[in-house]
């Protein structure tokens, strides 16, 4: 959602008039700083200083720490430097889960960004009212609450009396009979994928059509005149427009990889066998089931500089864009 | 459209029915079965359209321990935290939107980082000092990390709808003997409303969807629990009785539907073209 948040902010704000309130504000002449504007955003500050930047630095500090359930209670943490971070990346069980991250996410991004696109231009071509009638399914599904839907796909892979294993053996799978998704590691991740993908394609695919209809109907219509066949029409038209917006959903798409925490934490804790631990979920695991708040706090940290580093990207793809606008 | 145009289009349609079908079939398998009696929830062929209708299962979840305590701890974090997030951010919108001054650009920017926090990795922290300031288990907390959590898509949201009210008409009723703050409440906020509402619906839905730190700072007390925590935990209220689970989701689920169906302009057209005219 925040990318369109962030667009929608620009709508109709022009520079020109901007530098018209400016002066109007200072209409009476006097040079002297109005205090006004930083009365205004006081509490925003104050509220970001307390509740994330603070937390931010307690978990640098703790995962720089020798906290575990004693420190807790206690109070008195030891300062160790890096001890954390070299216990953890010499723990293979922590690369399995920093490759499993990788993988969770890359085949996330890549079906979501494949099947939003396949719809976005599905879309724009139906007639209105199948049109209207794709897009509210669409804004139904992305309306389903993370808990709600996640509830409801454990039902539909209900092993027992399941929609999908009935499906299935219907359809001559005899395999799937009583199949127990849940227990054994491939499906558990393949059900959480498909639960992920699920939930995020609307957005993607939402935000992608309305791109798509923000391409002018003259340039297609001078590429047909020129004899571009639909292909080329796609490639060469379509993709250069639609291209800024798509990587910035790309982008949102791998930093909310990690936001499945929730379904995942819902529905297998990170099991079977470790099977579906994701970084979140480690972390966790770490800080508030074994107590190694610590650890649990340096896997965090690890886990923040990995987004940064695609925050910065998008940042950078979201202005650049409105320096072309 | 002669036939073969027709026909040409119909892998279109068909791609169209496929993908509406995948979007719709878990809501509706969710509310069918809330509907349905359980000896046709535990069957070894489910039906698809449900046969005899019965409001059994929404009766066990509206009756089970503490759903209307849960309910309304729900509703009591959500609102509160939706009009804190509402209040210092219509201030801080109005500062970026309408006046100049050393900082705004920066003030901007850390608005945009903190839409972006990554809060799946902040729960260690918040742990340790909620229970440090005494705040583990208690509702007050929740209000204040969902107040954070949607304070900057409001500010950022809020100033884009500021934006596209001329300051022209706050001058004239300046120019006719408002004050700042009456032009503000008397022309702007009038102009404002459909964003304010807009907005803190998404704020809402965003509170009201919250299971991680509900989860995990509120864990002695189970009266202050919220309802995404406690439908995670249905399997402990409910053992295997589905109906009731997906009565309770529904339950759950309908706040938020029937808010993204009443926004559906905004979601589909306002917000998503936003998104790419500038």
């Amino acid at each position: 959602m925040t990318a369109v948040q962030e667009r929608t902010a620009d709508t109709g704000r022009t520079p020109g008039r901007d530098r018209r309130t400016w002066r109007s504000g200072r209409s009476g002449g006097r040079r002297r700083p109005n205090p006004w504007p930083y009365v205004l955003i006081a509490p925003a500050v104050l509220g970001t200083a307390y509740l994330l930047v603070y937390p931010l630095l307690r978990a640098l500090i703790i995962s720089m720490q020798d906290f575990k359930l004693e420190q807790l209670i206690s109070g008195d943490a030891e300062f160790v430097g890096l001890r954390n971070y070299q216990e953890l990346l010499t723990d293979s069980r922590f690369w399995d889960v920093v490759g499993r991250t990788f993988v969770f996410m890359a085949i996330n991004v890549v079906l979501i960004m494949a099947i939003s696109s396949l719809v976005a231009l599905m879309t724009e071509r139906l007639g209105r009212i199948w049109r209207a009638l794709v897009l509210s399914a669409l804004v139904l599904a992305w309306a389903m609450p993370v808990l709600a839907a996640t509830t409801v796909f454990q039902w539909l892979f209900h092993s027992e009396f399941g929609v999908v294993n009935w499906a299935l053996t219907g359809l001559g799978l005899e395999s799937f009979d009583r199949y127990p998704w849940l227990a054994n590691g491939t499906a558990a991740f393949a059900i959480l994928v498909l639960l992920v993908v699920w939930q995020s394609v609307p957005f993607a695919a939402i935000t992608l059509y309305s791109a798509l209809t923000t391409v002018p109907g003259d340039l297609y219509e001078a590429a047909r005149l020129d004899g571009a066949g639909a292909w080329r029409i796609v490639r060469y038209i379509t993709l250069p427009m639609v291209r800024p917006i798509f990587m910035l959903v790309t982008s949102l798409e791998v930093i909310w990889t990690f936001k499945a925490f929730v379904q995942i934490w819902v529905m297998t804790q990170g099991g079977p066998d470790d099977a579906t631990t994701i970084l979140p979920v480690y972390a966790v695991q770490r800080a508030l089931s074994s107590q190694q708040y610590d650890l649990g706090a340096a896997a965090s940290m690890i886990t923040v500089l990995l987004i940064s580093g695609v925050l910065v990207f998008y940042f950078r793809q979201m202005f650049r864009q409105e320096a072309e606008l | 459209m002669n036939r073969s145009f027709r026909l040409r289009r119909l892998p279109l349609y068909a791609a169209a029915a496929v993908t509406v079908t995948l979007c719709l079939f878990p809501v509706y398998w969710m509310m069918s079965t809330a509907f349905k009696p359980t000896r046709d929830i535990q069957t070894d062929t489910p039906q698809l359209l449900p046969t005899t209708w019965t409001f059994d299962h929404f009766r066990t979840a509206v009756q089970a321990d503490g759903f209307a305590l849960f309910w309304r701890n729900s509703i009591l974090v959500t609102v509160s935290a939706v009009l804190l997030a509402l209040l210092v951010a219509l201030g801080a919108a109005f500062a970026v939107a309408r006046l100049r001054w050393r900082g705004r650009r920066q003030f901007i920017l850390m608005i945009f980082i903190a839409q972006m926090a990554p809060w799946e990795s902040l729960i260690i922290p918040m742990y340790i000092i909620s229970r440090d300031t005494g705040m583990l288990d208690r509702l007050p907390i929740l209000t204040l990390i969902y107040f954070m959590i949607t304070l900057p898509f409001t500010v950022v949201v809020l100033r884009g709808f500021l934006a596209t009210i001329p300051p022209e008409l706050e001058e004239s009723a300046r120019v006719d003997g408002c004050t700042h703050l009456g032009a503000f409440r008397r022309v702007v906020f009038p102009l404002l409303a459909p964003g304010l509402m807009a907005t803190s619906m998404f704020g809402f839905i965003t509170a009201w969807n919250e299971f991680a730190y509900a989860n995990f700072l509120i864990i002695k007390d189970q009266d202050s629990r919220t309802l995404p925590v406690w439908l995670s935990s249905f399997q402990n209220t409910f053992g295997t009785d589905w109906g009731a689970t997906m009565a309770a989701s529904t339950l759950f689920a309908l706040p938020a539907l029937a808010i993204f169906l009443l926004l559906q302009r905004h979601v589909t057209s306002g917000f998503a073209s936003g998104a790419v005219k500038g």
